[in-house]
């Protein structure tokens, strides 16, 4: 990269050396056509941005349009009707949303102690090394494996270990599929999202509080409880909060291991579905009501991920300012 | 500068138009339509199909074959039977394929007659994972539904045992398997359930999905199957032609007339040897048939009566139908191998009888 940006620069000042070596009014000409390949190509900057926030603000509205018949029908009480029925055409988002908040809640839970943990090794323990380098590119690939590589290794691996849990602690019923199952898959799939922030941000801490925590005699514990956890709490919280914004999302491996039945979990074990789920398996067949029903459902999770992922970027800016 | 910033702004404003046309395009389907129905009117000597997916390896093999004999090509999209419906209801295809006629609210939807006529059967089998038990078994229809109404919860239930004499039950849960996305195949099983259990028939219901009262739901004949194979003391459904071709154990069903019968192509094609109503729209769940298995449906293609519309041709609608006449007729030959059960006789005629109504412009097309 610096060659081509030297090489760009010494282009420039040939460019500049030729002009003064010109007639002032092909000088002239010559610096139009300059400008004119400038504004082009902030034309067509700005031309690439604001296609970005037309597609968004473009599928929200498709999104929109698409669920009005079931708005229309439902209204408000589409979000807690407990029943998805399509049998009698009656839909309610409620089993779907629990399952999605249920497993999404859940397996943000059970990812923080890894994450935090990870982040501090990294950013505080070693910082350096090969020892880091290695977890840190074996958390990077935890990130870049596709998630229907998560169901396979959770159908085969965690289902039949789960069930075999569910068995010894005699809760019902034995199957192995479940919420529980789901969250934890998810919770793996977490980890790289808040660990990665939480890296970051807690290398970003002076080292001259940390050095002032040491010199008055503060163990590395201390340190890190008293000095970076609460300097980089924010930080924390916000990768938290990106994770769940995926954990919201997830599909594929949700479906491979949560049971996919349409009632209210009962308790943690027992069978559910999420919303993206729904949407994957229900939409190929549905039309009509039912295909409206599924595209608010949609709206509804693009409507949180939104809040969560606003929620997130609002506390890292406030942690960098 | 005047000059340059208004350039700019026009610019702008033309980028503007060109993501707004773009947008459009891609966010509504009636554009895509629009297309894919000047194409289908476009070349006659290609056709387009869509729907079933149970029909797909059958289609597949008879499409390849008319057309390396008569050089028509068909295109056919296994799409699920829902969404075949909804492509001939938007007239964007010559036909549809489904594994259960159009109900009520979808006939209401079309704005011209659509005919059904029945191409193939199949029969949904209960496939099982129970380790220590070699014996294939028997399943009377009441105990069938009381197992996926969630009452029969253990595979030693007595109401389970009385059928299976000798065969040593486990004292295991009984874990059920079901498909979790919309299906013909759900549509059979729960049709021939709300048939034979009242109980079911007012708890749950009929159709391509329902609410399943316990059970795991998985994806497709795959799903289900890898759910079965994956639980120990798992029971699902599953098509016959999947369960075949996997090594799947699956159970004897008791049918109307008290006996226990194994799932075959004879004794579906069997089961289709009823008398079938003029419009073929007729369930062969739970039929009179001695030796039919109770569990088996017919899968139609659906064709509007009136073939004229969006400027098709009468050589388009002509090849249309020789091709439906060929595939009741000739086309069943490829039946057996790929375990679809062949038209029972009855079944033919009627669909010879429905393909003569059709017409072209008011006139019969074929003689």
């Amino acid at each position: 990269m610096p060659e081509v940006i030297q090489m760009e620069e010494q282009a420039e000042y040939q460019g500049v050396a030729t002009i003064k070596s010109l007639s002032p009014a092909k000088r002239l000409q010559r610096s139009y056509r300059h400008i004119r390949v400038e504004g082009a190509f902030k034309v067509m900057l700005v031309g690439m941005g604001i296609f970005m926030v037309v597609l968004v603000f473009g599928i929200l509205l498709t999104l929109i349009i698409g669920s009005s018949q079931s708005i229309k029908t439902f209204g408000l009480s589409f979000l807690w009707g407990k029943n998805w029925d399509a049998v009698n055409d009656v839909y309610g988002a409620r089993p779907f949303l629990v399952g999605t908040l249920l497993t999404s809640f859940l397996a943000l839970f059970i990812s923080i102690p890894f994450s935090i943990a990870v982040a501090i090794f990294l950013g505080e323990y070693f910082p350096k090394g090969w020892v880091s380098e290695m977890l840190k590119n074996t958390i990077e690939l935890i990130a870049a494996v596709p998630s229907v590589i998560y169901g396979l290794w959770g159908f085969l691996v965690l289902v039949p270990l789960v069930r075999a849990i569910e068995i010894k602690l005699g809760i019902q019923p034995q199957q192995g599929w479940g919420i529980f199952t789901a969250s934890l898959i998810l919770a793996v799939m977490i980890i790289p999202y808040a660990a990665s922030l939480g890296r970051s941000v807690i290398q970003m801490v002076p080292s001259a509080l940390k050095e002032a925590a040491y010199a008055l005699g503060a163990t590395r514990w201390e340190v890190i409880r008293s000095v970076i956890i609460p300097y980089t709490k924010s930080g924390l919280f916000a990768g938290i909060l990106l994770s769940l914004g995926r954990a919201l999302g997830e599909t594929m491996a949700v479906t491979m291991l949560i049971g996919n039945s349409n009632d209210l979990p009962k308790n943690i074990f027992s069978t559910g579905n999420t919303m993206a789920s729904a949407i994957a398996l229900f939409f190929g067949e549905a039309n009509d009501l039912r295909r409206s029903s599924l595209i608010e459902l949609g709206l509804v999770l693009f409507l949180i991920t939104l809040v969560i992922n606003m929620l997130g970027k609002r506390v890292i800016k406030r942690f960098t300012n | 500068m005047k000059f340059l910033n208004l350039k700019s702004t026009l610019a702008i404003a033309a980028l503007f138009g060109s993501m707004a046309l773009t947008s459009c395009g891609g966010g509504s389907g009636s554009d895509k339509k629009g297309d894919s129905t000047a194409t289908a009117s476009g070349d006659d000597n290609s056709l387009i199909g869509a729907g079933s997916s149970f029909d797909n390896p059958l289609f597949s093999k008879m499409f390849y074959d008319y057309n390396s004999s008569n050089g028509l090509k068909v295109d056919y999209q296994s799409v699920g039977s829902g969404a075949g419906i909804a492509q001939l209801t938007s007239r964007t295809v010559d036909f549809g394929a489904s594994d259960a006629p159009m109900n009520g609210k979808q006939d209401s939807a079309v704005t011209s007659p659509v005919l059904h006529i029945p191409i193939t059967a199949g029969a949904v089998v209960l496939s099982y994972n129970l380790a220590g038990v070699k014996d294939t078994l028997k399943f009377a229809p009441t105990v069938l539904a009381d197992i996926f109404l969630g009452k029969i919860t253990k595979w030693n239930d007595p109401k389970i045992a009385a059928d299976n004499k000798g065969v040593a039950l486990p004292d295991q849960a009984i874990t059920i398997a079901h498909r979790a996305d919309g299906s013909g195949t759900t549509s059979i099983f729960t049709s021939y359930l709300s048939k034979v259990s009242e109980d079911w028939n007012t708890k749950v219901g009929k159709g391509t999905s329902v609410n399943w009262p316990v059970g795991l739901g998985g994806k497709g004949n795959d799903g289900v199957s890898s759910l079965i194979k994956q639980t120990p003391g798992a029971i699902g459904y599953i098509e016959l032609a999947y369960a075949i071709q996997n090594n799947m154990p699956y159970a004897k069903i008791q049918n109307k007339a008290g006996v226990f019968i194994t799932p075959t192509i004879a004794s579906v094609t069997a089961a289709a040897n009823i008398t079938i109503p003029a419009d073929s729209k007729v369930s062969l769940t739970n039929t009179d048939a001695k030796d039919g298995y109770p569990i088996a449906g017919f899968s139609w293609v659906l064709i509007y009566k009136e073939q004229k519309y969006n400027n098709r041709s009468a050589d388009r609608a002509t090849k249309l139908l020789k091709l439906l006449s060929w595939m009741i007729h000739d086309g069943q030959k490829f039946s057996g191998a790929l375990y679809y059960a062949p038209l029972s006789p009855a079944a033919v005629s009627t669909g010879d009888a429905i393909l003569k109504s059709a017409t072209y412009d008011g006139k019969p097309i074929l003689q």
